[in-house]
């Protein structure tokens, strides 16, 4: 099974990646990596998780994380690892 | 492991470069479908396209939301129909028939063109080719999504110049028939050399015979992404600026191969080839004038400009190459002139005139495409047209193709507006002086000298 990238781009404040995990937990999605940066104010965060053991349908998590984004004002993009490996590795 | 400046660099090239998937090209093979008998021939047509394309359009959407890149068009082409409906078709109106039947079965799969409404007489006609090509206006005057190609030469065998001829007037036809329209019939019309079998773009897009039963060809695009990282090596040399569009061409066809494997593999259909072209769109930062101007010209149409494209063409075949097992198609840059903002523009401000066009035909990936031309444009001009094209085509052992739509109606200096993805465009002056005693002449120009290759 390939992993997912979830990316979070946007105005930082308190609770994002609370409210992500929170999403995330509660679809049994296991998280595996986390990386974030704050530049300049914006919030960067981009997680390896792990969709295997979820019962949700992959297209029902894409849009169910974008209307998440919009709701706490940021960008939660959810996309599947190999357009990332294929693209920049040989 | 990827990183976080890896996973920004994709989804910046996607959402403010617009890198995409311009298209799934579901190719089917008609010819089990062949009766004697019109009407099923036709329910033969529809049944196997519906059944084979059902869940193209929603594949498609799947594999787009889950990789987040955009696939703008899911298409199906289809085995040239003057071989299909040869054995049923005694008229031109009976091909007419099969052309309503393509498009239903386009409309009811939920594709938005389905090429293949074709003939290839490079080297002569059979009755079922003429009928088929006699039929076209009328076929897309009465289709909405039908497209239609017609191959009139190739390396191998020469030009036919009686189907050059026929052409001019075909052209000109389906300009009259689709008036109301703004001639729009002859932007889904599409006249070849050397067409490729395997060419998932139309409106040249046809299954040819050499193909499977079924494949899935994916044509990728980003003119946006290329001109993005051109403007980072402003000023450098060639060999900077070439090793930059190569780079890119790389990822970008990679990002195609992902998509094309995956489809293959949910459809159960065969994965063909990857064709690695520049396809414009009309929206800003879309643009292969884009490119060529970044390179450091002033207006595409300038000098320079076909040594631009030329270096083009070439970079992103050679980046493309290792990044698909399967390359085919056109593979290189498209130069449609209504489908581009910046060849819009290089127009408008009479920079661009169709002889430079045809000159950078030479070294595109196809030819003069989307040409807006005066409505009274002669049938035999657009036929020298046609014949010029295809001798560049023939000689240099390369694609070719004439789509040009004369306006009825409008005049040089006017614009012409055709919707969403085919733009707009400004009508071009042609030359005005008589061809018509040449393509009068019918016949066969010979193949060339380098034709003799076995």
């Amino acid at each position: 099974m390939s992993k997912t990238i979830i990316t979070v781009v946007g105005k930082d404040t308190v609770g994002i990646i609370a409210k992500v995990c929170t999403y995330l937990a509660d679809n049994q999605v296991n998280v595996e990596d986390i990386s974030q940066t704050i530049v300049q104010g914006y919030f960067n965060m981009m997680m390896i998780v792990d969709t295997s053991g979820s019962t949700k349908p992959y297209a029902g998590m894409v849009t169910e994380l974008d209307e998440l984004g919009d709701a706490i004002g940021v960008r939660i993009r959810c996309q599947r690892e190999d357009i990332f490996t294929k693209m920049h590795r040989i | 492991m990827v990183t976080i400046l890896e996973v920004n660099e994709t989804n910046k090239m996607i959402e403010q470069e617009k890198l995409d998937v311009r298209t799934i090209t579901l190719g089917i093979s008609l010819l089990d479908c062949c009766d004697s008998d019109l009407d099923a021939l036709n329910r033969n047509i529809y049944d196997k396209i519906t059944r084979l394309a059902k869940d193209l359009v929603s594949t498609g959407r799947e594999i787009e939301l889950e990789y987040g890149i955009p696939i703008v068009n899911k298409r199906i082409s289809v085995t040239p129909i003057a071989l299909v409906g040869g054995r049923a078709c005694r008229s031109p109106e009976d091909f007419v028939e099969i052309a309503k039947t393509l498009d239903r079965a386009a409309r009811d799969t939920g594709v938005n063109f389905l090429g293949g409404y074709s003939a290839i007489v490079s080297k002569g006609m059979t009755p079922a080719d003429e009928a088929l090509i006699r039929s076209i206006p009328a076929a897309l005057s009465s289709t909405e999504r039908v497209c239609s190609s017609v191959n009139i030469g190739s390396t191998k065998t020469g030009i036919n110049m009686d189907a050059v001829k026929l052409m001019g007037e075909i052209v000109r036809e389906t300009a009259e028939a689709t008036k109301e329209n703004n001639s729009l019939g002859c932007a889904k019309l599409v006249v070849l050399c050397n067409a490729p079998d395997d060419n998932p773009f139309m409106a040249g897009a046809f299954h040819g015979v050499s193909e499977a039963d079924a494949v899935i060809n994916v044509g990728v695009s980003g003119p946006g992404v290329i001109k993005h990282a051109l403007e980072g090596v402003r000023g450098k040399n060639f060999e900077i600026l070439c090793e930059t569009v190569k780079r890119t061409a790389f990822k970008v066809t990679r990002a195609g191969q992902l998509v094309a494997q995956e489809a293959s593999e949910r459809l159960g259909i065969p994965f063909g080839i990857v064709d690695l072209s520049l396809a414009p769109t009309p929206s800003v930062g879309d643009s292969v004038a884009g490119i060529l101007e970044e390179m450091g010209l002033e207006s595409v149409g300038a000098p320079g400009t076909t040594a631009a494209l030329a270096l083009l063409n070439d970079q992103v075949k050679k980046g493309g190459i290792m990044a698909s097992s399967f390359v085919g198609g056109l593979s290189g840059a498209f130069i449609p002139v209504s489908e581009d903002q910046g060849m819009i523009d290089a127009v408008n401000r009479g920079a661009l005139t169709l002889e430079k066009l045809e000159a950078m035909t030479c070294v595109c990936s196809v030819g003069l495409d989307m040409i807006a031309i005066p409505g009274d444009t002669p049938a035999s001009t657009i036929s020298g047209i046609i014949a010029d094209e295809a001798a560049i085509g023939m000689i240099n052992n390369k694609t070719t193709a004439v789509r040009l739509i004369p306006v009825i109606g409008k005049d040089v200096g006017e614009t012409v507006e055709f919707g969403g993805l085919l733009g707009h465009a400004p009508v071009q002056q042609v030359n005005r002086f008589c061809c018509a005693d040449f393509i009068n002449r019918g016949g066969r120009i010979p193949a060339p000298i380098h034709s003799f290759k076995n």
